[in-house]
């Protein structure tokens, strides 16, 4: 059974569909019902964080601690070595009758560098991997999506998704007890 | 957020049947009990081929296991204190390993340190104070009269710390109604209860381990011991945690989430006990003064420098790399694995605290360590031996409660962390 306003829509393509929730447990589980119906490309926005709705929108695992990981790492050689070129090859110097590489007197600068780098991957690594900044974005195009920041809850699936389809999405996003579902606009 | 499982939360009484602990535990205390009695055992033997070698064993498993009640004790006033469903989950596990009746055993369990304090502690001797100017004026604290007050003092307090928060428990038990009073008292007690186990435990130690040499002195000792205890409760309520998740009740209740945390917690605490312990390294290593650097020097000798590189290796780098893996912690039985792996670390540790200090010989250039394995087998001997008795009254304890607080305002919370949908 198809809707009126379905049959009269234009053909611009959009870049996807967007339903609005009046509370959290309505987002949660209308994520988990089009995660099971096997849409995959989705996102959703909630005004706080909602542990439930990352696990349900199916968000993939990011690659984030690694690189954190390869960051710290790398802070830690780099720290360690640049310490001993310094002390042993650049300017020898002997302080207290040690040899030129003391390990223990070069552990805390080395450990600062591996906080240095890891933490600076972190920050980079989370603004570029979230491809920030974005100075446009179609979300922004549905007038009530500003409420995601205050008191509603939205679901988005986008159009990129092989399942997708304008029509059908459409009536699945309805029968989840959604306030209202729009177009998003590219 | 909290309206997302409001349909799980059903308001259901729960009742102590619902967290009683499986007969596994009760297995527990009979393999403990053996394990006590095949310990103390082969300890005794030590006695016969080596005395001064037995008491340095024995000390080192004493000396073991009052941390580990002390640690939990310690932790039991952090979760009152900061609360969190992490700590509801393991209340039950801290109180009964820091149990009043614990306690006082292992206070009994001194008994033999006092008798082997003359083959244990070079200030006893009394031509050997009169030989050397700084243990004359360490003598007004370092004698034998006083060291034993102490430690009956130093019982004392956490015996105290921990009947209040044991009763108080009790009461909100049976009393779940009112269980945010009990929850208040038990916090107020925490506070000032936890700057207490600080004071007491840097006393402990320098009383206990760091006269075993009486020239040597190290402001971060106390420190060191209270991260080492802490990081011990914590493995050992882990490895508990996880063997309890496999059985009713627990495995209904213990869920990935809790592990995460008390994943974290560990990764936290190993990585302190590193900073003390390298914060103590760098500044006597970087001092170099006789008085202070033979301590180390024992330890950089005779083989122990082995033990020394397995410490730095096992006890913080392989359990940080591991614990880094969020997947890991989530995984009960894996966490467990590292947990025990861990608990045998702390173990190597008070070893190497404490055994090199043997045969130093009085009044001898006090640098020259051996690394005896016989002495290390003993040491372990004496660890299984103590660690048994100490084991079968923590299951003994553990039986008796209910294995969830039934009065803790953060119970249903608790019970829900991790079991959003279902």
């Amino acid at each position: 059974m198809m809707n009126e306003d379905l049959l009269q829509r234009d053909d611009r393509p959009i870049y996807g569909l967007m339903a609005e929730f009046d509370t959290p447990t309505g987002v949660v589980n209308a994520a988990r019902q089009a995660h099971d119906a096997g849409y995959r490309q989705m996102d959703a926005f909630s005004p706080f964080p909602i542990h439930e709705l990352t696990e349900a929108v199916g968000a993939k695992k990011t690659r984030l601690p690694l690189l954190i990981f390869l960051g710290g790492l790398a802070g830690c050689i780099g720290g360690f070595l640049m310490q001993a070129y310094m002390m042993a090859v650049d300017y020898p110097l002997i302080i207290g009758g040690r040899p030129l590489v003391s390990i223990p007197s070069y552990i805390p600068v080395t450990f600062e560098c591996t906080v240095l780098l890891a933490a600076t991957t972190a920050v980079v690594g989370m603004i570029v991997l979230n491809g920030l900044p974005r100075p446009y974005h179609p979300v922004f195009n549905v007038p009530r999506f500003e409420l995601a920041s205050r008191n509603r809850f939205f679901l988005l699936i986008e159009s990129t998704d092989p399942k997708f389809d304008r029509d059908e999405t459409k009536l699945f996003l309805r029968s989840l007890n959604s306030r209202e579902v729009s177009d998003v606009d590219y | 957020m909290s309206e997302v499982h409001t349909h799980d939360v059903h308001a259901a009484h729960r009742t102590a049947a619902d967290f009683a602990a499986s007969l596994e535990v009760g297995r527990l205390q009979t393999l403990a009990l053996i394990a006590a009695v095949v310990g103390i055992a082969l300890t005794l033997l030590g006695a016969f081929l080596d005395i001064e070698q037995f008491f340095h064993s024995y000390l080192i498993g004493f000396v073991f296991w009052t941390g580990v009640s002390a640690g939990c004790l310690a932790i039991l006033m952090i979760q009152h204190l900061a609360g969190g469903a992490w700590g509801v989950v393991i209340r039950r596990v801290l109180e009964a390993a820091s149990s009043p009746l614990t306690l006082l055993v292992m206070l009994l369990l001194f008994i033999p340190v006092v008798i082997g304090a003359p083959f244990l502690y070079e200030w006893t001797h009394r031509d050997a104070v009169q030989a050397n100017q700084f243990l004359q004026w360490k003598a007004p604290y370092l004698n034998l009269p006083f060291f034993i007050g102490r430690t009956i003092l130093y019982f004392a307090i956490f015996g105290a710390l921990s009947y209040f928060l044991n009763v108080w428990s009790n009461q909100q038990d049976n009393d779940p109604a009112n269980g945010y009073i009990y929850e208040r008292q038990m916090r107020t007690l925490s506070g000032p209860g936890l700057v207490l186990f600080a004071l007491t435990t840097t006393f402990a130690s320098v009383d206990w381990v760091m006269s075993l040499d009486p020239e040597w002195y190290s402001t971060i000792f106390g420190i060191l011991f209270m991260g080492g205890w802490g990081l011990s409760a914590l493995a050992f309520v882990i490895a508990v945690s996880v063997f309890l998740a496999q059985r009713r009740p627990m495995n209904d209740i213990l869920a990935p989430a809790h592990f995460h945390d008390l994943g974290k917690l560990l990764l936290a605490f190993v990585m302190l006990w590193a900073y003390f312990s390298f914060s103590q390294l760098l500044i006597i290593w970087s001092g170099n003064l006789p008085e202070e650097i033979p301590w180390y020097l024992r330890r950089y000798s005779g083989g122990w420098q082995v033990v020394s590189i397995a410490l730095i290796v096992f006890h913080f780098a392989l359990p940080f790399l591991l614990l880094l893996s969020r997947d890991l912690k989530r995984h009960a039985r894996t966490l467990g694995a590292v947990a025990l792996f861990v608990l045998l670390m702390r173990m190597v540790d008070v070893v190497w605290l404490i055994a090199p200090e043997a045969h130093r010989g009085h009044g001898a250039p006090s640098y020259v360590g051996h690394l005896n394995p016989v002495a290390i087998l003993f040491g372990f001997a004496a660890l299984i031996g103590i660690g048994g008795v100490w084991l079968a009254l923590f299951a003994w304890q553990l039986r008796r409660r209910p294995l969830m607080p039934l009065g803790d305002p953060l119970l249903e919370k608790a019970l829900h962390h991790g079991h959003h949908h279902h």
